[in-house]
């Protein structure tokens, strides 16, 4: 899956895994498309492990998951656009919350705006208790038109 | 040299399974800062480049790398492996890391408080005064988890 394979996935498919991106493959991450935009999953594996006793995920690994939801919902908004534009990350700011459990970590995004060149995202990620976050992060995003 | 610091950051590396798996290794380590290598590799690349070129390292395999050296530069001030919670960490990507280039993440402690760290850092591929990005979180000093 390249980029504009993961912009039409999201686009049209309801629910699939998101192949063909290394990092996005190494974290196993799975996409499923509902009213409320995208939700991103990553199934819990000791490969994401960043505190081993007790097990914690890696904060890093839910980062790469919020930025991904980013992009994800992103490339959903724009699905109607003719060409897809390039989308590169400015910034990102991740706040945990909760320490992350060894289990199943959902994230989904909110584009807070889009403007022309520069989109303003808002990302959550929570756990078995989806009013409880773990993390969340603020992320600004170029489009390259 | 932080001797203290570097066969705990040694030991730490390898009974950490997501820096094993992303291959993030021991760079340097001194008073009040650490440093840690990311080589590049094709599975923790964005996108795959056309034509079979290397790709670019995703954004979140370098804000893991910035996080991890983060937490090991608070142990090394504080000259004790305990445990430590991030708070917040904010990372200003400057430009794509190079192809094919090992990633280094370098992280300062600015302040210590009792619970507090105030680090700042940046993430390079070769040339210190390029960086790739920029920076700047706290960490809470803890001995168990946030929750």
């Amino acid at each position: 899956m390249s980029f504009t394979d993961l912009s039409r996935g999201v686009s049209t498919a309801s629910e699939g895994v998101l192949t063909g991106l290394p990092y996005a493959e190494f974290l196993g991450l799975q996409f499923s498309v509902g009213q409320d935009g995208v939700t991103l999953i990553m199934p819990f594996t000791k490969a994401l492990i960043g505190s081993p006793q007790p097990p914690r995920l890696h904060g890093g690994s839910v980062a790469g998951l919020m930025e991904i939801a980013s992009i994800a919902q992103l490339l959903h908004s724009l699905r109607d656009e003719e060409k897809v534009p390039a989308i590169k990350p400015i910034d990102v700011t991740v706040d945990y919350l909760r320490a992350g459990q060894p289990e199943d970590t959902y994230a989904r995004a909110t584009i807070v705006r889009m403007g022309r060149r520069v989109v303003n995202v808002q990302v959550t990620a929570w756990q078995s208790d989806a009013d409880k976050p773990i993390a969340t992060a603020r992320m600004n995003v170029m489009l390259k038109r | 040299m932080n001797i203290v610091m570097k066969p705990v950051i040694d030991q730490f590396m390898k009974f950490i399974p997501h820096i094993r798996e992303l291959g993030i290794g021991y760079s340097g380590v001194g008073r009040d800062w650490a440093e840690l290598s990311l080589p590049w590799q094709e599975k923790l690349v964005a996108y795959p480049a056309p034509d079979g070129e290397k790709g670019v390292i995703a954004s979140g395999a370098v804000f893991t790398l910035m996080d991890s050296v983060g937490g090991f530069s608070v142990q090394a001030a504080r000259k004790i492996p305990a445990p430590v919670a991030t708070v917040d960490l904010r990372l200003d990507y400057l430009r794509p890391a190079n192809p094919g280039e090992t990633v280094y993440g370098y992280s300062k402690v600015h302040k210590l408080t009792r619970s507090i760290a105030f680090v700042r850092g940046y993430a390079h591929d070769g040339e210190r005064e390029d960086p790739i990005a920029l920076m700047a979180g706290c960490f809470m000093l803890t001995s168990g988890s946030k929750s």
